[in-house]
């Protein structure tokens, strides 16, 4: 047992921690990796936040229908069971590339970065269709309030599963160009990170707006 | 304390503050992220699953399903962002509890306050006669 583990054992005596000592750089400061991730995490949750402000609203406003079609005139439940399963899958297979890329495989990095982008893109055309088949029905954002905290909501996480997508095909650049580099590495966690608390967020869509919607 | 052996063992090397030791760091297996794939599918299938039958009776339906949610989100963080009881993730969880805070203060506070204005609201058709 090195001197590090017996002063950590110290710190610790209960081994709350696992017995694992706090992961310290040679300068005694915090990993970049987790400084970054605690500052990345810091953004997430402050997404979170705004999120909790349209899951307000939307809950506010969902019985004002203004003589429109209700939740349970719209929703099909079957989509939004495929558009659940496509994420978490996507979630799933994001997290196998992160081990991909920390082994340094490129097979696995690459190909479940892939996978990913697939299910990810499955779950947005599933979402388009469904929100153009809706304002096809004349059942548009302007029909009614809840129409409005309908599309602002689902349509905002959309929106960041857009955004997403479009940084996964970013990092696969990244890592082709420049190779699994330190800060590079950290851009891929930030990304596993941002994909599965869109995940999480997913969550309380399905349940408040789909589920509790659909039952009305 | 264990900081200077640290220097010690290191010296020479070409590092900055903050820099990975070069062997890279512990990495999370495959394992959580499959216990959390397993666990996920499967809140996610009795939440569907309850919420088209009538097992649970109707007025309690959205307490289970919000349960249900709160429990997933749970899974989420603990098997696929990794926050733990580690002392990697001390200030994530301090972080995580703060934005749970301003998160429950922003919903249970609206619905809170938009349901009493409802309740204490002139029905609609005496606005109309006011406004006429």
């Amino acid at each position: 047992m090195s001197a590090f583990q017996a002063a950590a054992g110290r710190d610790d005596p209960h081994r709350i921690g696992h017995g694992r000592a706090p992961a310290r750089s040679i300068s005694g400061l915090a990993y970049k990796r987790i400084v970054v991730g605690y500052g990345f995490w810091i953004f997430l949750l402050s997404d979170i936040v705004m999120f909790s402000a349209f899951f307000a609203s939307y809950a506010v406003l969902v019985g004002n229908t203004a003589g429109g079609p209700s939740g349970h005139d719209l929703f099909d439940l079957r989509n939004v069971a495929l558009e659940t399963g496509c994420l978490l899958f996507s979630s799933f297979t994001c997290g196998i590339a992160s081990i991909g890329a920390q082994r340094r495989n490129g097979l696995w990095f690459y190909g479940a970065m892939a996978v990913t982008f697939l299910f990810g893109a499955a779950f947005l055309s599933i979402e388009l269709r469904e929100f153009v088949s809706m304002a096809a029905r004349g059942a548009g954002p302007t029909r009614s309030a809840f129409l409005s905290a309908f599309f602002t909501l689902v349509g905002c996480h959309g929106l960041h599963v857009t955004c997403g997508l479009l940084w996964l095909l970013t990092m696969m650049a990244q890592v082709y160009a420049k190779g699994y580099r330190a800060d590079i590495m950290r851009r891929v966690l930030c990304f596993s990170l941002f994909w599965h608390a869109l995940d999480i967020i997913w969550v309380g869509v399905f349940t408040v707006v789909y589920l509790m919607g659909a039952e009305r | 304390m264990s900081h200077s052996d640290d220097t010690d063992r290191l010296a020479g090397a070409d590092t900055a503050p903050g820099d990975e030791p070069f062997d890279g760091y512990e990495t999370e297996g495959i394992g959580s992220y499959l216990i959390g794939l397993v666990l996920a599918t499967l809140l996610t299938i009795v939440a569907f699953f309850i919420s088209r039958t009538t097992l649970v009776w109707e007025p309690s339906l959205p307490v289970a399903l919000s349960v249900l949610a709160i429990a997933q989100m749970g899974v989420h963080l603990a098997f696929f962002l990794h926050i733990g009881t580690g002392p990697d993730s001390v200030n994530n969880v301090m972080a995580l509890a703060f934005g749970v805070l301003i998160v429950l203060l922003v919903m249970a506070g609206s619905l809170w306050i938009m349901s009493h204005l409802n309740q204490n609201m002139m029905p609609m058709d005496q606005i109309m006669q006011m406004q006429r």
